[in-house]
């Protein structure tokens, strides 16, 4: 499949041009460019990190490159990000990130997968059995997310409060999931939506339950949308912060949160160190994305390819 | 159980619009009824209600002697072929033929052969693991009717399966379907708003408009005895002359009557002696007039205007001194020029006399 895909790929390559493709891959540098100096970062000394102009080629280069912009890559950053040693020579201490990356992936993940069979169940009935007034409901389940969060913080922290969610993983996946819901419920129904009522009639008429239908004949065909879906409403929450900083305690804390707590401290910003829990923290991202970007291609090309 | 098709009275409502009006119907086990009529006339409609797919607003739906109204399309046990063919397509084309044997639990042999057999039927068989998206049109509408007759069901539905071919597959298909439902003494509908097909597919025709069957027939029935001129001139290509004359007197099997001033004498069915002389509408079909070498008694003048030829025969579209368009049909050999005069007389034999409010009088 992978190979057929690349080799297709190959192909596009033939009728777009050389031109136009290393246009396009310039274009895609200037984007990657931050994230590229965040790796880069990742492997620097602290001294290299603070350099200016910036050190961004690796010194193995230095027979090409003044060595002023060398710098010679550590992996020390990355041990650091896990335990902490201290130039007095005390004992390394653990930094807990082991416990706020399985936060991150575990309260993500769940709450996503949450959403989704949630949501879709809830899209499918959105879209073959309307409710009076059918719209409105949609209407008012996407003004939730109308408000800007730090509007909405103040009610749900009292609500935490009173309820002692605050600082459970049960709080903050209920939370998550309610936010991703209504943008779940949306993708999912307008893919609902496409799909040909007469192949759901002809089931019908082969037999099938309403259940059997949604599982054997509705839901293969809407697994990019489920994909797509999936991806966005992972990155969204994979990257929250304002919501997991009040929210979260010691135990349930997130990435973003933790990493925004180093910094300060008794050298300032620890950049190398900050560029490697960020390095880090985009690799399961890139993978989840890896993994479904044929489904996601077309997933969020919606109905226009489709057919 | 004889399995047989029943429409009592029935009638579908969308809101205010009446869709389909007190229809009566019964399919014989073993018969083929098409149903014919312009687009939106509510032929789908029917046809989805029989399915199980509408419920009817009123009236009754028996199958055999049991009413099934209020049955799930799963619980009525019918296949149907979709206008669409609806084919799963996330499931490959063995998996589509399997789908509607899920509920007979049968052993994995016993289905596999189950496929086998109409995959060899339809010649679908080395097209079995491809995925709908990956075969042709021709290729969809056969698994279409291959999942609809994989089963034994109490009756067959097909929704225009062929408006989506080509001419020459449509042909080929009409031949392989109407052979593979011989074999099945099970009652058929069939949708359609191709006459040709209604005509060479059915034992009887439904003509239906505006959500009213306007007459059930053989073939040859609604051809040569339209009850009305709504059914005579959609039946049949090219379409049906239709002359406003008037009635001078009608006695026994002669007619008399004025076209453009002119008197014309030809014989009709004895009952048209009932109509009373006035406005009246002749039907003649195009290839049911002969020419005369000259304007003789009895023989409509017209002046041809465009020629249309259709290969055996020659389509020649003439105005007569009134302006109402003819159309008629002569042989190859017979050459007319644009502007000729012809001089044409209506075959006695196939002159049908509509009364003036359309009704056949036959
Ligand atoms: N679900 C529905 N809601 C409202 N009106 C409908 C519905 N289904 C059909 N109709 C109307 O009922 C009428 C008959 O529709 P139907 O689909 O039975 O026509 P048809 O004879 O199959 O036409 P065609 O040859 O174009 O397929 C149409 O005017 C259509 O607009
Ligand atoms: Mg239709």
């Amino acid at each position: 499949m992978r190979w057929v895909a690349a080799k297709n790929r190959a192909k596009e390559v033939d009728r777009a041009g050389w031109g136009r493709t290393i246009a396009a891959a310039v274009v895609s540098l200037i984007y990657f460019f931050p994230v590229l100096v965040i790796i880069i970062t990742a492997f620097k000394k602290h001294t290299d990190a603070l350099a200016v102009p910036a050190k961004l080629i690796p010194d193995a280069f230095d027979w090409l490159v003044p060595d002023y912009l060398t710098f010679s890559p550590t992996t020390e950053n990355f041990v650091n990000v896990f335990s902490r040693s201290f130039s007095t020579g005390a004992a390394a201490q653990d930094t807990g990130f082991d416990l706020f990356f399985f936060n991150s992936i575990f309260i993500a993940g769940f709450s996503v997968l949450l959403a989704l069979v949630i949501g879709t169940i809830a899209a499918f009935g959105f879209s073959r059995y309307p409710l009076k007034g059918n719209d409105t409901y949609l209407f008012v389940i996407l003004t939730t997310r109308m408000l800007p969060a730090i509007v909405v913080i103040i009610p749900v922290m009292l609500m935490f409060r009173v309820t002692g969610l605050a600082g459970t993983y049960t709080g903050i996946i209920l939370l998550y999931t309610a936010f991703n819901l209504p943008f779940t419920i949306w993708m999912m129904k307008s893919f609902f939506d496409e799909l040909s009522r007469d192949v759901e009639d002809a089931a019908r008429i082969d037999g099938s339950s309403d259940r059997r239908v949604f599982f054997k004949i509705c839901m293969p065909q809407v697994v990019a949308g489920l994909a797509a879906t999936a991806v966005f409403g992972l990155i969204l929450t994979w990257n929250e912060f304002l919501f997991a900083l009040l929210l979260t305690g010691v135990e349930t804390r997130t990435v973003p949160v933790a990493m925004s707590q180093t910094i300060g401290g008794d050298i300032g910003v620890r950049w190398g160190l900050l560029a490697a829990i960020e390095t880090l923290f985009l690799i399961p991202v890139i993978l989840v994305t890896f993994f479904l970007q044929n489904q996601l291609l077309r997933g969020v090309t919606f109905g226009t390819v489709k057919r | 159980m004889k399995s047989t098709i029943e429409l009592r009275d029935v009638t579908k409502n969308f809101g205010q619009f009446t869709a389909v009006r007190d229809v009566d119907l019964f399919v014989d086990a073993g018969e083929v009824v098409c149903l014919l009529g312009p687009s939106g006339c509510g032929k789908t409609t029917t046809l989805r209600m029989i399915a199980g797919l509408e419920t009817p607003s009123a009236g009754d739906i028996l199958f055999g002697k049991s009413r099934v109204n209020n049955l799930t399309p799963e619980q009525r046990n019918v296949a149907m072929v979709f206008q669409f063919y609806a084919l799963y397509p996330a499931l490959s084309v063995e998996e589509n033929l399997t789908f509607p044997l899920f509920a007979e639990h049968l052993s994995k042999s016993k289905r596999q052969a189950r496929v086998a057999d109409v995959a060899e039927i339809l010649q679908l068989t080395d097209i079995l693991n491809r995925k709908p998206s990956e075969i042709a049109e021709g290729e969809k509408q056969r698994v279409a009717v291959a999942r609809a007759i994989i089963r034994e069901p109490n009756c067959f539905l097909f929704d225009e399966p062929l408006s989506r071919l080509d001419v020459e597959l449509r042909e080929s298909m009409r031949g392989q379907i109407k052979e593979v439902l011989q074999g099945l003494s099970k009652p058929t509908v069939i949708v359609t708003h191709d006459q040709l097909e209604a005509l060479t597919m059915a034992d009887r025709i439904t003509i239906m408009r505006d959500g009213l069957i306007e007459q059930i027939g053989t073939p040859h029935e609604v051809f040569t005895k339209p009850v009305n001129i709504f059914v005579a001139s959609f039946i049949g290509t090219p379409q049906m002359n239709l002359l406003g004359v008037e009635l001078i007197r009608c006695n026994g099997n002669d007619a008399e009557v004025v076209l453009d001033g002119n008197p014309l004498k030809f014989g009709v069915e004895a009952i048209a002696s009932e109509l009373s002389p006035g406005e009246i509408t002749l039907g003649i079909r195009p290839r049911a007039f002969s020419l005369q070498s000259e304007s003789g008694k009895d023989a409509i003048s017209v002046t041809s205007e465009i020629i249309e030829p259709m290969g055996a025969e020659t389509l020649v579209h003439a105005r007569t001194i009134s302006e109402t368009e003819i159309r008629v049909v002569v042989p190859r050999e017979k050459k007319v020029t644009s502007g000729e005069t012809l001089h044409l007389r209506p075959d006695p034999g196939q002159t049908l006399v509509f009364n003036k409010h359309g009704k056949a009088a036959w």
